[in-house]
């Protein structure tokens, strides 16, 4: 698993990336009453605001971290978007993007290198 | 305000202690929500009692020699009724501008503490209590002074089970009426109690010497009936109950008319007049307004924030949200907002520019849910 400076997970597989928010960003939205997904087949770059998640409070931004191809988008969390908040890093994923670059994911942190991030 | 060191309240320690998310609101460090999080706090709130701690808005009496010399002095400045107030009996009031502006709104209370009956009892929003003291201070007729209460605690007991739990501190609560209050004895700490709030639920609001302050919190949190709220359940609860935020839906520029808060003037001050602000008052009243506070609910999930702009079916901006979220009883998004007058009517079809995406919405009444006040 791999982690932006934005919070966000992604795991890849073949040359697919699986994309959420880490446990960390969920904490500290709280309760998440709203997802926006994007539309499946939508070309994204690199640290575009792909998606949306609204807690009570506020809305915010989730950035994708690599380029390639939305392939599948999470739907579960339209009906049910307090999976954000119970499974933040596994079944609250967010969206899947056939990657265009696989050299970006070199820029992106591991999970010692989040979590001492994190801690700031 | 940012370059000031932020305040704390007298339970600062104790909500650090609950866990409680910290932030910064009106020069404060305040708590915006514990552990269990705003869903569950504001839920708990409508179903059983929730308690917060709002030591942050400012507390003050004006004093004068008799309570209808008190009562003609404060009536200068708000468009309530103040003179026909009953001894302990509260009333919410806005200070107005020259313009007929809302510059705070405010609780006003008649004193019926022996000695003070010539004194109103006034809390005004945190954020403009600075300003609102300084200009009740400067406005004043000879002989009247305000008196800053800064060492006084605030908390608001608020929910279904309210009565029920102060009760157990004291019985005399259980006849307090609604929009009254009273000196009581609470946990053995003397405290002046009115039933009122800001959660559209039955509830009080007890003020107490900041040193008292954490035993009558702690005394009341021991209640398994009682549990800790946050100010982010304290604004979904009153965005729900459809009450106004100062600065975000009444500010320097809205009348009490274009809020909607005629019910809070009086006839004989409609008639009368003689506050600050009575000429825009009384000829809105006469000849209406060209915008209007309403209640907004979007058709869809996503909630629509503050400064969402409103249009009509064909497209055309005809107001702006000034408070929206997600209402957790409502279960769904919900806000408030101003639109032109023509489009105030309730079921009125309007659309929500919601991230340059036009989504459907409903002109609602307020409240989004029934008061459930004690009358």
């Amino acid at each position: 698993m791999k982690f932006s400076k934005d919070h966000e997970w992604l795991i890849v597989e073949g040359n697919v990336a699986t994309i959420g928010i880490t446990e960390h960003a969920q904490s500290q939205l709280g309760d998440v009453v709203f997802v926006e997904l994007p539309k499946i087949g939508r070309k994204v770059s690199a640290n575009e605001s792909v998606a949306v998640v609204e807690s009570v409070k506020a809305a915010s931004e989730v950035y994708v971290p690599v380029s390639g191809e939305v392939v599948a988008v999470n739907d579960e969390l339209t009906g049910d978007p307090a999976l954000v908040n119970r499974s933040a890093e596994s079944d609250g994923w967010f969206m899947k993007v056939k990657l265009a670059n696989a050299g970006e994911l070199d820029g992106l942190m591991d999970k010692a290198a989040y979590d001492k991030f994190v801690e700031g | 305000m940012s370059d000031e060191a932020l305040k704390r309240t007298p339970l600062y320690e104790i909500h650090k202690a609950l866990g409680a998310k910290l932030v910064p609101f009106a020069g404060y460090e305040m708590p915006v929500q514990y552990p269990t999080g705003i869903l569950t706090e504001h839920k708990w709130t409508r179903e059983s009692a929730g308690l917060f701690e709002v030591s942050h808005m400012g507390q003050c009496s004006i004093e004068g020699p008799d309570f209808e010399t008190t009562a003609r002095g404060l009536e200068m400045l708000v468009p309530a009724d103040i003179l026909s107030l009953q001894p302990g009996q509260q009333r919410y009031s806005q200070l107005l501008n020259v313009q007929g502006g809302i510059s705070d709104d405010l609780m006003i209370t008649r004193s019926n503490w022996e000695g003070l009956e010539g004194s109103l009892y006034v809390v005004v929003n945190a954020s403009r209590k600075g300003f609102d003291f300084a200009h009740i201070e400067e406005n004043l007729a000879p002989g009247l002074s305000l008196k800053r209460w800064d060492d006084l605690a605030l908390m608001a007991l608020q929910g279904p089970k309210a009565e029920e739990a102060l009760t157990k501190l004291n019985p005399k609560i259980r006849n307090l009426q609604f929009m009254n209050s009273g000196r009581f004895k609470l946990d053995g700490v003397d405290a002046h109690v009115s039933r009122s709030g800001y959660t559209g639920e039955d509830g009080f609001e007890i003020s107490v010497a900041s040193a008292h302050a954490a035993q009558l919190w702690n005394k009341l949190l021991s209640d398994p009936l009682v549990k800790p709220i946050g100010l982010g359940a304290r604004d979904s609860l009153r965005l729900e109950a459809g009450l106004c935020l100062y600065g975000h839906d009444i500010d320097r520029t809205t009348s009490p008319i274009e809020a909607g808060l005629n019910w809070s003037i009086a006839k004989r001050r409609r008639t009368e007049g003689g506050f600050l602000g009575a000429h825009r008052v009384q000829r809105e009243l006469l000849g209406g307004v060209s915008r209007k506070r309403v209640g907004i609910k979007p058709e869809g999930r996503a909630p629509a924030r503050e400064g969402t702009e409103i249009l009509d079916e064909s497209g055309r901006k005809i107001g702006i949200i000034t408070s929206g979220g997600f209402g957790p009883s409502v279960n769904g998004p919900i806000a408030m907002g101003y639109v032109e007058t023509a489009y105030a009517a309730a079921g009125t079809p309007v659309q929500l520019l919601v991230r340059g995406q036009p989504l459907p919405a409903q002109v609602s009444i307020l409240p989004f849910i029934p008061n459930r006040f004690k009358r």
